[in-house]
């Protein structure tokens, strides 16, 4: 192939995916949003329908940065966590279902996050491991109760991605066995999950006021 | 001879172009997740003592950067301070957390007031 028809192929190639990626992205219908922008955000600690029972913290420990990033206020996390607890709500679940008006009243916040994590774990196999992290948000005005925005994600990761060499997929598998045995695959993979669930164009969270794209459409 | 591609020009070149894909953070963010992660994923592992330390660490960093430290950061580092028992950082922290974010003001009186109650 000569460079000339190499480069011709990169350039219908790449107009492909971009033509691709504006078939899939329909834009979120950010009504609710833009005319109750939040400043500050508080998240609860994620209700839990996976069977992994470290998934609660597991993920709630990555949610922070995401959204600071994205310009938000975001209550600290295991402070917020302890004092529901000290006052009254031992668990997720109950946290939940506290009216979003009180916690515009005691926390000040102007949105609260409810995430639901669906799937989180990982999943071995003979010669390789799957992980896997599901989760959705919903992001809803504290003084109204309106649904400002909604996202779900999926983001799967094997061992042996990018393998084609059955040996090193086995030692691959065995060596990856080991490492997610002493540590939590699944956080490891949270915050790519949520850079694609709260960080898309179109999709997700609108910038808030500490960002400098605050007020102009997302990319 | 033919001249090397890894010349000192070229490797800073690649190392520049390398530095402007990572898009700069808001905040200096140290070990605030990690910490918490861990004081959940293994209590006992990261007691109060040392998450204070590592945070101080954090923050000594980010101020020799002049770069702030994100959002909650002073919050949960007040709230260290109250478990150890040590009211009045508590409270300075907690006061700090309130000039750096004034969206906190409302959470941070009610720990403030809170704070010498028991």
């Amino acid at each position: 192939m000569t460079g000339r028809a190499l480069v011709g192929t990169i350039g219908w190639a790449a107009a492909g995916m971009l033509a691709a990626g504006c078939v899939t992205a329909q834009p979120y219908d950010y009504t609710n949003y833009r005319l109750h922008p939040p400043r500050s955000i508080v998240v609860l600690p994620p209700l839990n329908q996976s069977t992994a029972v470290e998934a609660t913290y597991g993920y709630l420990t990555t949610v922070t940065r995401p959204l600071a990033e994205r310009g938000y206020y975001v209550f600290p996390i295991a402070v917020v966590d302890q004092f529901l607890k000290e006052n009254g709500l031992p668990s997720a679940g109950e946290m939940h279902q506290v009216p979003v008006e009180k916690l515009a009243e005691i926390l000040g916040a102007d949105a609260v996050l409810f995430v639901t994590i669906e799937q989180y774990g990982t999943k071995y196999m003979l010669i390789d491991s799957v992980t896997t992290v599901a989760a959705r948000g919903r992001l809803v005005d504290t003084r109204t109760g309106l649904l400002l925005w909604e996202g779900r994600r999926v983001l799967q990761h094997s061992s042996s991605s990018g393998q084609s060499n059955l040996v090193a997929m086995a030692i691959t598998a065995a060596v990856s066995q080991v490492v997610n045995t002493t540590t939590d695959a699944a956080h490891g993979l949270s915050p790519q999950l949520n850079v694609l669930l709260f960080h898309q164009k179109d999709r997700g969270l609108l910038y808030g006021p500490y960002h400098p794209r605050y007020d102009q459409p997302p990319e | 001879m033919k001249r090397p591609v890894w010349t000192p020009a070229f490797l800073v070149l690649t190392a520049v172009l390398a530095a402007g894909c990572v898009k700069p953070t808001l905040y200096s963010w140290g070990q605030y997740e990690q910490l918490i992660y861990r004081s959940y994923a293994a209590p006992g592992a990261v007691p109060p003592e040392m998450q204070v330390e590592k945070l101080e660490a954090d923050y000594q960093k980010a101020r020799s950067e002049n770069r702030p430290v994100p959002p909650g950061f002073h919050a949960h580092l007040g709230f260290l301070y109250f478990q150890l028992g040590k009211l009045d950082q508590a409270q300075q922290e907690l006061e700090t957390e309130k000039a750096q974010f004034p969206e906190s003001a409302v959470f941070m009186d009610r720990l403030l007031s809170n704070l010498r109650k028991n």
